[in-house]
């Protein structure tokens, strides 16, 4: 079960990494506000709310969750640059956009993985 | 090479995550082990990528391994969230607010103070 965790949070990893550089070359010289974190914590939500779900009725196995639920999406998203970002928003007194972040974040995130689990 | 320190930290992130999950009880349905896991990955990433950018010898793909590699995926938002959900769907609305109150508040705290310590720290070097 580890091996698989590490797989799942290796490919996820990968996944924030390529698809944060992608995002953030497009979007940041244009304006500061980190859209490429803030699109795959959502997205990373509503994808562990549905395999959440999924688990919880028994349709998929403990390995698959293990791999795709605990590695994959949880490593997919991440909280600790979330913070960072946000510090870093605050810091060059982009106050508004900082708050505008964390609440956005929080509450779609949720409504997301909500979605997910009820889908 | 960048890709495969990515996947080299986040390998062992996500064990180090599910490992210390494990560890820590839940205690009366509160998240308490992401909770910690996210506040301790917000002071160390704080705390790395500012000592990091004051260095200009680390090589690049030592950052990729340590901060966007484990420490990226040792933290996690898109459990977070879930949980939350849970939380409410329970009808435990305190506990859902608590947990999303001190997430966010207590992260954002530590984030601040990891930075705040590396440039102190750089700071008294620079005297020495």
């Amino acid at each position: 079960m580890i091996w698989l965790i590490g797989l799942g949070g290796s490919l996820g990893a990968t996944a924030r990494f390529l698809l944060g550089s992608f995002i953030t070359n497009k979007a940041q010289r244009v304006h500061p506000f980190p859209i490429g974190t803030w699109i795959i914590n959502i997205t990373g939500s509503f994808l562990l709310g549905i395999i959440a779900g999924l688990h919880q009725t028994n349709q998929i196995s403990d390995w698959v969750w293990g791999f795709l639920g605990v590695g994959f999406c949880g490593a997919y998203t991440t909280f600790s640059t979330f913070g960072h970002e946000t510090i870093t928003l605050i810091q060059t007194n982009k106050i508004k956009l900082a708050i505008i972040y964390v609440l956005t974040s929080v509450i779609i995130g949720g409504i997301s993985a909500w979605a997910g689990l009820v889908i | 090479m960048n890709v495969l320190a990515v996947m080299l930290g986040g390998f062992f992130g996500a064990v180090c995550r599910y490992a210390l999950g494990e560890w820590i009880p839940t205690t009366n349905g509160f998240p308490l082990g992401t909770l910690l896991i996210n506040l301790i990955g917000c002071i160390f990433l704080g705390w790395f990528l500012t000592f990091v950018s004051q260095k200009k010898t680390i090589r690049p793909e030592f950052t990729l391994i340590i901060g966007t590699g484990f420490i990226g995926s040792f933290t996690t938002f898109s459990t977070f969230s879930v949980e939350t959900i849970h939380l409410f769907q329970e009808g435990l609305v305190f506990l859902a607010l608590l947990y999303i109150l001190t997430t966010t508040i207590l992260g954002l705290l530590l984030a601040y103070l990891g930075r705040k310590l590396a440039v102190t720290y750089k700071a008294k070097g620079d005297v020495v």
